[in-house]
């Protein structure tokens, strides 16, 4: 019991199962790579070794049935809509998505017919990060801030 | 030199149009040093075929097949350009013909290089030119099902609302974050 010992206040059985299967969660995120454009750079750069997200248990993963987290990273299209909206489906709960970029934000400086502003409108996200890409520390910075929110969750309301 | 002088390799390709069409209307220019004819829609595809077959011309690569939206600025609306080279000659060509608004319509070229396929594809999907005698005509950028074409000038940059209409996603289950904006009447 070395890792949990001494995280605990007072309610002891809740808050156990709380802490410890939101700690679980948040230690082990597994990102599915949605790279719809050059966001998708920075995001395997944060991936490699010079930044090394692994240190954080963040291991991309290919398939929507093994993540928990969705990197949308880049200009989200209407016609690309669809498919995020289906892989984001058919992901596992519990689920996270992290909004890269600013065009992932707001549409960018993609104001035009087909670009969607903000893909807050097909799903639900927790963590934006901006920039035009951000740099690795400011997705790392998402991650981290993600964390912290999973971190707080309660897992009987979830 | 005199950019409105031609060289004598383009006053072959030229003659080899002059022996086959005595009688084409042909307007001749040259823009930044390179060779551009205006022909008649009609005789697209014939000045297409000799440009690749005849061997002062030899256009065996299409580089490029797009249009051009002059609206109100031109008496016909509408304009394909088809940018030839020759791989083995080594020179270029800008190929155009007008097309007007009511008749708007084009002939495929697909019979004389392959590659005009996506090029006569996207220029339905983007300017809403139709392609007699194409194999396959889709859109290839847009959604199959949509409306309009949007590289023509009197499109609004910001669609038609379709850009918010997003029918596919779930109404009860895990809520997207934002609501799109509403529609206004502007469009």
């Amino acid at each position: 019991m070395g890792l949990i010992e001494h995280r605990f206040e007072e309610n002891f059985i809740t808050t156990t199962v709380d802490q410890l299967i939101s700690w679980a969660r948040k230690s082990s995120l597994w990102p599915l790579t949605f790279g719809l454009a050059c966001c998708a750079i920075e995001m395997m750069t944060t991936g490699s070794a010079h930044y090394d997200l692994d240190r954080m248990g963040v291991i991309f993963r290919g398939s929507p049935r093994q993540s928990d987290l969705m990197i949308v990273a880049g200009t989200l299209t209407w016609k690309m809509a669809h498919v995020l909206r289906k892989v984001y489906d058919q992901m596992p709960e519990p689920k996270y998505v992290i909004s890269m970029g600013s065009c992932a934000a707001s549409g960018g400086l993609f104001n035009t017919y087909s670009v969607v502003q903000g893909v807050d409108q097909v799903v639900p996200v927790d963590v934006y990060v901006p920039g035009c890409p951000p740099r690795p520390e400011g997705l790392m910075y998402g991650i981290l801030k993600l964390q912290e929110k999973i971190a707080k969750e309660k897992y009987i309301r979830k | 030199m005199d950019e409105s002088r031609f060289t004598q390799e383009e006053e072959a390709i030229l003659n080899a149009l002059r022996d086959h069409f005595p009688d084409l209307p042909m307007e001749i220019g040259k823009t930044c040093g390179q060779l551009a004819i205006l022909v008649d829609k009609k005789m697209i595809f014939p000045v297409c075929k000799i440009l690749k077959e005849h061997s002062a011309a030899l256009f065996d690569y299409l580089a490029d097949l797009c249009g051009v939206d002059f609206l109100g600025k031109r008496e016909k609306r509408f304009q394909v350009v088809y940018n030839l080279y020759s791989i083995a000659r080594n020179h270029r060509i800008r190929v155009k013909t007008d097309v007007g608004e009511e008749d708007c319509l084009v002939d495929s070229v697909t019979g004389i290089w392959k590659s005009a396929n996506w090029h006569e594809r996207e220029l339905y999907d983007m300017f809403g030119i139709e392609v007699r005698g194409h194999p396959d005509l889709r859109r290839i950028l847009m959604p199959d099902d949509w409306e309009g074409h949007p590289l023509r000038k009197d499109y609004p940059l910001q669609g038609k609302g379709q850009r918010d209409d997003f029918s596919f996603v779930p109404k009860e289950d895990r809520q997207p974050t934002r609501t799109p904006r509403g529609r206004g009447e502007s469009w």
